[in-house]
C-alpha cells in the first residue's frame, strides 16, 4: 500500500507516477473533461490558429510581466504584476490547449516528445516565426512607467475583445473569454490607476509616463486589422473583428491619458499585424529563450 | 457497493489547498458529483481564476479522498462555463473565511456589454476580521493568491486579506 501522505504524493498518484509536471503545467490538462467538439461549419485549422493568436498575446505578455519578479518598486506591486501575469498564463494555457484540440501544432511536435501535452508543446517547442502575438506583447518592458502603459493598452484591447467573444459560437472560446473578463477588468483598472498616478505625479514621473505613452502608442497600429483567419471566423460567428474594438479602445485610452495630464499622441495608421503573420522584432527571441530553455534542454524533467 | 458512503459526501469534505478553512463545496468550486452506471464517480469542478495553480492539487485531492473511501474509478472533469463567481461561496464558507481572518467578498458586479473603467479608489467595503471595524482601506487589489486583495483596518491598524469580488 503506497503512502500518500503529502499533496505531492497525491499528485504523483493521480497521474500514474509519470510525474510529467516539470514546467508547472504538464500535470493537469486545463480542458480535462471539457467538450472540445469543433462546432459544425467551423474550420478547425482556423479556430486553432485564432486560439494561438489570442493565447500567444497572453503567454508572451505574461513572460514580460514576470521579468519584474524581485525587481518591482514595492512588494505589493510585485505581487500585483505577478498576479496579472498568472491570470494571463491561465488564459494562455486554456487557449493553447484549445488550439491543441484543433491539431494546429506546427513544427512543435518535431521537437517535443510524445509524453509532452499539446499545450506544453505549443508553448515550449514552437520557434519564433510560429508565434502569432502582436508586437505589443513582446516589446521590451522598459521602465515601470512603460510596463504600466503597455499593460493598460494590452488589457484595454484584450478586455474589449473578450467581452465580445463571450458570444462566440465556439463554446470553449466563449467560456475562456467569459472567465477572462473579470480578470482583465482588474488588470486594466490597476494599470489605469498607475498611469494616472505617474502622469499626475512628480515632474520626473510625468516625464517618464509621457515617454512611455509615446513609445507604446505606435504599437497600437497592429491591433485593429483582421487577418484572413479572423475574417473567416467572424463570418462563422466564432471570432470578433478587431476593427470593432477600435473605438472603445481609443476612447478608454484617451480618457486615461488625458486624466493623467499627459498628451495623447496621434493614432498611428492601422496596418496588418506582422506578429500575427509570424514576423517578430528582435525582442521576442531572447524572451522565448528564457521561456523555453529549460523545457528544451530537459524535455522529460520532473521534480 | 452498499457499504460505501455517498461519494458526494466524501467529495464535500475535500478542502481548498489555498484556503484550507473552506471545502471545495463551500467555495463553489465543486459543481457536481454523480455515479455512472458502471460505478465510476464523476466529479465536476470549475477553476476560480483562469490561472488557478491549485486545480491539479484539487483534482488529486478529490481522487485521493474518493479512492480512500473505496471508490476505485474516479473521473474529475473541468467545467469552464458559467465562470466561477465569488457569489457562489456559501454563507457557511463566508463565516469560515471571517473566522479564519479573511474578509469574505461582497456581491460581484456583472456586465454583459462593454466593461466600464474604474479610475477612483474602489468602492468596495470589507469589515475587519480582527476587530470588526467597518473602517478599512484597500492597499492593493492583488495579494498572495489570485483571489484575494490586501486591506488594512484603520481602527486596529492590522492588515488583512479580502476575497475580492469576481
Ligand atoms: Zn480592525
Amino acid at each position: 500500500m503506497a503512502h500518500e501522505e503529502t499533496v505531492y504524493d497525491a499528485l504523483d498518484h493521480a497521474h500514474g507516477g509519470e510525474g510529467q509536471w516539470a514546467f508547472g503545467t504538464g500535470f493537469d490538462d486545463p480542458l480535462a473533461g471539457v467538450d472540445t467538439t469543433i462546432p459544425d461549419g467551423v474550420d478547425a485549422a482556423d479556430l486553432g490558429a485564432y486560439c494561438l493568436m489570442l493565447g500567444d498575446d497572453a503567454l508572451v505578455l505574461c513572460q514580460r510581466l514576470t521579468e519584474w519578479a524581485t525587481r518591482a518598486p514595492e512588494l505589493e506591486e510585485e505581487v500585483a504584476i505577478a498576479n496579472c501575469g498568472l491570470d494571463l498564463l491561465g488564459q494562455a494555457r486554456l487557449l493553447l490547449a484549445r488550439a491543441g484540440t484543433c491539431c494546429v501544432l506546427g513544427r512543435s511536435r518535431e521537437h517535443a516528445t510524445d509524453s509532452i501535452p499539446d499545450e506544453d508543446a505549443l508553448a515550449y517547442f514552437r520557434d519564433v516565426d510560429e508565434f502569432a502575438n502582436h508586437h505589443l506583447a513582446e516589446a521590451d518592458g522598459g521602465d515601470f512607467a512603460q510596463t504600466m502603459v503597455r499593460l493598460l493598452v494590452a488589457s484595454t484591447h484584450r478586455l474589449a475583445l473578450v467581452a465580445k467573444l463571450r458570444e462566440s459560437r465556439d463554446p470553449v472560446v466563449s467560456a475562456i473569454a467569459a472567465k477572462g473578463v473579470p480578470e482583465l477588468t482588474y488588470h486594466r483598472d490597476h494599470a489605469a490607476r498607475w498611469v494616472l498616478r505617474l502622469g499626475d505625479g512628480t515632474p520626473e514621473s510625468h516625464r517618464r509616463a509621457q515617454v512611455a505613452v509615446d513609445a507604446v502608442w505606435p504599437l497600437t497600429a497592429d491591433l485593429f486589422t483582421a487577418t484572413d483567419v479572423e475574417l473567416r471566423l467572424v463570418a462563422q460567428g466564432v471570432a470578433v473583428d478587431p476593427a470593432d474594438t477600435r473605438d472603445e479602445v481609443r476612447d478608454v485610452l484617451t480618457m486615461v491619458v488625458e486624466r493623467a495630464t499627459l498628451t495623447v499622441p496621434a493614432w498611428p495608421a492601422d496596418r496588418p499585424s506582422p506578429g500575427r503573420a509570424g514576423e517578430h522584432t528582435d525582442e521576442l527571441a531572447p524572451l522565448l529563450a528564457t521561456l523555453q530553455g529549460l523545457a528544451r534542454e530537459h524535455p522529460a524533467a520532473t521534480w | 457497493m452498499s457499504t460505501l458512503t455517498d461519494p458526494r459526501a466524501v467529495a464535500e469534505t475535500v478542502t481548498d489547498p489555498e484556503l484550507p478553512m473552506l471545502t471545495l463545496a463551500d467555495l463553489g468550486v465543486l459543481r457536481d458529483v454523480r455515479t455512472e452506471d458502471d460505478g465510476t464517480v464523476v466529479v465536476t469542478i470549475t477553476p476560480t481564476y483562469s490561472g488557478c495553480p491549485a486545480m491539479g492539487v484539487m483534482r488529486a485531492d478529490l481522487v485521493h479522498a474518493l479512492h480512500r473511501a473505496g471508490f476505485a474509478d474516479v473521473d474529475v472533469r473541468t467545467v469552464l462555463s458559467p465562470p466561477w463567481s465569488t457569489d457562489w461561496i456559501s454563507d457557511e464558507g463566508r463565516a469560515k473565511l471571517a473566522a479564519g481572518g479573511i474578509a469574505p467578498p461582497g456581491r460581484a458586479t456583472k456586465h454583459t456589454g462593454p466593461i466600464p473603467l474604474s479610475l477612483g479608489r474602489t468602492m468596495r467595503t470589507a469589515t475587519c476580521p480582527v476587530c470588526g471595524s467597518a473602517d478599512t482601506e484597500e492597499l492593493s487589489e492583488f495579494s498572495g493568491t489570485a483571489c484575494k486583495a490586501l486591506r488594512r483596518c484603520r481602527t486596529c491598524r492590522e492588515p488583512f486579506e479580502h476575497v475580492k469580488e469576481i
